[in-house]
């Protein structure tokens, strides 16, 4: 019999010898832990809409029907908590916000993210384009569950994973940058994982 | 899936690092709708960055804290007044 059945045919995970390394103070999970600043919002596709504001006050608006028409990418990436777990290759789907804001007009350079529930996150406006952002609607083939942010979720992999907002209803385009929930409360303004941006000072 | 909070008690040992007294026995009311009640009945949402507690009669955020390496930020704009049995 060969040998080779003995290599584990569940293991996904990358080569520890050649893979990237996790950014400094992270440790390597496996599951996916479900962290939440209150109650889980159930959220109906027929009623749920995403809404993108500018400064002028102009809005653009996309039902779940719209969405789901708009050409999808599907991201594998690695994402890093603030409190310290990592996860590598997480394959989502969704909505490149490139393809959200191709045709909005704005000169904002600040972007507040806005959830149901009533969750915020601020980032620059730069760090959502240019295939850095999606809204994603389905993870690891499934559709998002509501504990991990369904119907739809920011998907902003390239920083501490409380900016990616679950249940994400808005973007508010802004000309000064707004602090959302946890970075009014001690949190990092950007929160750059390979950074260690954590907390305020960082 | 239940929601991941647990009661104000959770706050006691937190807030002792910071207040003298244990915090929890205070009376707080909710700056949302007004709801007066115990810390100890807050619902603590502590599977998260930091600790949020909510109101138990309206859901809205009444205090949070998050504790870094060498500071904690304490934010009660979610409360109308703390009142300390002394």
């Amino acid at each position: 019999m060969a040998v080779v059945g003995i290599v584990t045919p569940g293991f996904r995970g990358r080569p520890r010898s050649s893979g990237p390394e996790l950014p400094p103070g992270q440790y390597l999970t496996e599951d996916f832990p479900v962290l939440s600043a209150g109650p889980t919002p159930r959220v109906l596709t027929d009623r749920w809409e995403f809404v993108i504001s500018t400064e002028a006050g102009q809005e653009y608006r996309w039902s779940w029907a719209e969405l789901m028409a708009l050409p999808s990418e599907t991201p594998t990436v690695d994402i890093h908590c603030v409190t310290k777990w990592s996860k590598f290759g997480t394959a989502w789907q969704g909505v490149s916000l490139d393809t959200l804001m191709s045709d909005v007009d704005t000169a904002a350079d600040f972007a507040l993210v806005h959830s149901y529930g009533g969750y915020t996150t601020n980032l620059p406006l730069e760090d959502l384009l240019n295939g850095q952002a999606w809204i994603a609607y389905r993870y690891d083939g499934a559709d998002l569950a509501p504990e991990h942010g369904g119907p739809a979720r920011l998907l902003v992999p390239h920083l501490y994973f409380w900016k990616s907002a679950k249940w994400v209803r808005g973007i508010q385009l802004l000309l000064d940058d707004e602090p959302g929930f946890w970075e009014s409360a001690g949190y990092h303004d950007y929160g750059d994982p390979w950074r260690e941006q954590r907390y305020q000072g960082d | 899936m239940t929601d991941l909070y647990t009661d104000g008690n959770a706050l006691a040992g937190p807030l002792r690092e910071i207040f003298a007294v244990d915090v929890t026995a205070a009376t707080s009311q909710c700056a949302s709708c007004g709801q007066a009640g115990p810390v100890a009945t807050l619902r603590v949402y502590d599977h998260a960055p930091g600790l949020v507690a909510r109101c138990p009669g309206c859901e809205e955020v009444v205090l949070r804290l998050v504790r870094g390496p060498s500071a904690a930020w304490l934010d009660m704009r979610g409360a109308v007044f703390l009142r300390v049995p002394l």
